[in-house]
């Protein structure tokens, strides 16, 4: 988009507002957090500017056993269970509903996804009034399930995706060559889709890991989670450890999104066919 | 070549195959399946019969039940329903099952729950003639209405409360009506939701069109840039984002000191805890949602068609409206019909920088079950946000489809 010599001056002046509207929307999108990690280090009790000084003491509240870290411990059980759970039943249902063609296949794959678009709290207070007559509410369990429930569309998508670009001869060619279907998944589809699996199995992750309104009717105090713990903060009183805490969280994030970008960059050269 | 007798066997093979392919598709897709049903279907299910069972009577006093079912609902019972109701009234005070009833009760008519429980404490008093009996307890029991309330709390089902839910409610006679004005508060919540989410879709849609833009009209490195920050916010916790705005707009937050220094205020103003901010998080955590369609349409747009409509002769306003605009559109509707239903379930976003005016009906149905465990009240007005959501479904699976749903 290099500006021209020849454009008129009303395109200039579109491009030059096109350029400013883009610039807002970036700022707006970024800005809030970028700017709370200058305030994870403020020496002074205010979560304002200017800084009181530099210190890490707030750094020192969240690695503290209560709430932050045991929070921590919850939320990894959790998110970790689930992941796997999530992933192993979404890439089996993605592969089936890819590779075969069964009557009701769209019915299946709508209900599949729905629990994405169903409101977060009509999830909750469903799986709440079930789990409560077989005494799964405050249990791990009961979360976990939920979480999986939850997690199972973005596995789903994500793995569809993949499969679509996935060449099925070569499935064709495995077996033609002898290979049983078990042995084709294994040796010829998996390594193939691997990248979409684990993208979903990241999707998983931070679906559990970042939820709070389905732990705020299933988590008992012994399941409470990070962000369990950090809407009752944020309801409360606005402890600065919180700003602390969300730049460390701020940091996983950039972390998981790099590995998801690798993955599917990856994805993109195995589809390419050059590996 | 196959010979014509070698046919049919090769076609039962084909089929054999087929059958075998689709069932071990089923296969595949049952542990997934199982799931659902069990941890989201069947309790959605559950929480739909919970908003119009109505067992705490029937339960409590089950004779006293079928007799006013019988009863025409005329004039008073006579001895023996009085009779029935003592000695109901007694067994259900032992059990401890009578508080649950009269609650119930009182749904239909307020007092009535005290005066259920007055008679449940002196029911070893009451003896024949019980009519005479209860109304030198409380003049109450001789009115009709209290038999009336009983009869509405006998039936299997009731619609009480999804009709509370869209602030109805029935008379004896069959009347639906609206509540009195100061108990009419779902609706108005039902509308500042939709009015919300409205608004919230149009700002998306406003930063979110020259952001897609801007992404796919870039270089492809400098699109995978901007691709990666868009999506960065989108990976970040929704509570880390929510704490950012609660940090950046309050009252001596960073907001309100550049609008000091610039100086288009000299007080600080009310950023958060309004609706400003909720309209504010709602849109930041909800751009990527338009913006991640919108440019999945966009990149496949061809800058030809505008040089076209432009060496044709068309002003750079006039090839946008009328070429690359209209292609764009099942994007937007995308997005729109996508940040729109997501919208609409916002719970904690509003919970956490919007006032007490500004919460959406999420809040309510949490409110309900987790504070006042009125667990029919909430199930009936999920059930009415379910069926909100639901209207969208269809236009979803068709215009936004599974493959724009991939996000990242």
């Amino acid at each position: 988009m290099s500006a021209r010599p020849f454009a008129s001056p009303v395109e200039r002046l579109g491009r030059g507002a096109l350029r400013v509207l883009v610039g807002a929307g970036f700022l707006f999108l970024l800005a809030p957090i970028v700017a709370v990690i200058p305030l994870s280090f403020n020496g002074g009790d205010f979560l304002s500017y200017p800084l009181r000084g530099v210190s890490l003491q707030w750094y020192a509240r969240v690695f503290e056993p209560f709430p932050w870290m045991t929070g921590l411990a919850n939320s990894l059980t959790v998110a970790s269970a689930t992941t796997v759970l999530a992933t192993v039943v979404g890439t089996l249902a993605a592969y089936g509903l890819a590779t075969s063609d069964f009557r009701g296949r769209g019915l299946v794959m709508g209900l599949m996804i729905s629990p994405m678009l169903v409101p977060l709290v009509i999830t909750g207070l469903a799986i709440y009034l079930a789990f409560a007559r077989y005494g799964l509410v405050h249990t791990f369990v009961g979360l976990i399930l939920a979480h999986t429930i939850l997690a199972l569309p973005f596995v789903v998508v994500t793995v569809t995706a993949t499969l679509q670009g996935f060449d099925r001869n070569m499935m064709r060619a495995a077996s033609s060559l002898g290979a049983s279907p078990l042995t084709a998944f294994r040796t010829v589809t998996m390594p193939l889709i691997a990248p979409g699996i684990l993208s979903g199995a990241v999707f998983a992750f931070v679906t559990s890991f970042d939820e709070v309104v389905v732990a705020l009717f299933l988590a008992g105090p012994g399941q409470f989670t990070l962000p369990r713990h950090m809407f009752t903060a944020l309801r409360d009183k606005l402890d600065p450890s919180i700003v602390a805490l969300a730049t460390l969280l701020i940091l996983v994030s950039i972390l998981l999104l790099i590995v998801v970008e690798l993955l599917r960059w990856r994805s993109e050269r195995l589809r390419r066919g050059r590996p | 070549m196959i010979s014509a007798d070698q046919q049919p066997d090769l076609r039962r093979k084909l089929r054999r195959s087929k059958s075998r392919a689709r069932l071990r598709g089923l296969l595949l897709v049952a542990p997934a399946l199982l799931l659902l049903m069990v941890a989201f279907v069947a309790p959605i299910g559950g929480m739909l019969f919970n908003a119009v069972a109505n067992p705490e009577f029937r339960s409590a006093m089950p004779r006293l039940a079928d007799y006013v079912r019988e009863w025409d609902g005329q004039e008073l019972p006579g001895e023996e329903g009085y009779r029935l109701l003592a000695e109901e009234i007694g067994r259900a005070y032992s059990d401890k099952t009578l508080p649950g009833a009269a609650m119930r009760l009182n749904y239909e008519q307020s007092g009535l729950r005290s005066l259920f429980m007055r008679a449940g404490r002196r029911a070893d008093r009451l003896e024949a003639p019980y009519r005479r009996s209860f109304l030198e307890l409380d003049k109450d029991w001789g009115s009709i209405s209290v038999w009336q309330a009983m009869q509405a709390a006998s039936a299997p089902f009731t619609a009480r409360y999804l009709l509370q839910a869209v602030d109805r409610e029935i008379t004896w006679d069959g009347e639906i009506r609206l509540v009195e004005p100061e108990k009419r508060v779902f609706v108005d919540r039902f509308e500042a939701t939709f009015w919300i989410s409205f608004v919230v879709t149009s700002l998306c849609a406003l930063i979110g069109y020259p952001m897609a833009y801007a992404i796919a009209a870039a270089p492809p490195r400098r699109a995978r840039l901007m691709l990666v920050l868009l999506l960065l916010p989108f990976w970040t916790s929704l509570l880390v984002r929510t704490a950012a705005w609660v940090v950046l707009l309050q009252r001596d937050g960073i907001i309100n000191d550049a609008l000091i220094w610039i100086g288009v205020v000299d007080q600080p103003v009310q950023l958060i805890f309004n609706r400003l901010g909720v309209y504010i998080a709602m849109t930041h955590i909800l751009l990527p949602f338009m913006a991640l369609p919108l440019y999945s349409v966009m990149k496949g747009i061809s800058p030809n068609h505008m040089r076209a409509a432009a060496s044709l002769g068309a002003g750079p306003i006039s090839a946008f409206w009328t070429v690359y605009f209209p292609q764009t559109v099942p994007g937007l509707g995308a997005g729109c019909l996508l940040v729109y239903v997501l919208a609409i379930g916002f719970y904690i976003t509003p919970a956490l920088v919007g006032g007490s005016g500004d919460q959406m009906i999420s809040y309510l149905i949490a409110n309900f079950a987790l504070g006042t465990a009125n667990w029919s009240v909430a199930s009936a007005l999920a059930i009415v946000l379910l069926c909100c959501v639901a209207i969208f479904y269809p236009f979803f699976r068709r215009y936004v489809g599974i493959d724009r749903l991939r996000l990242g």
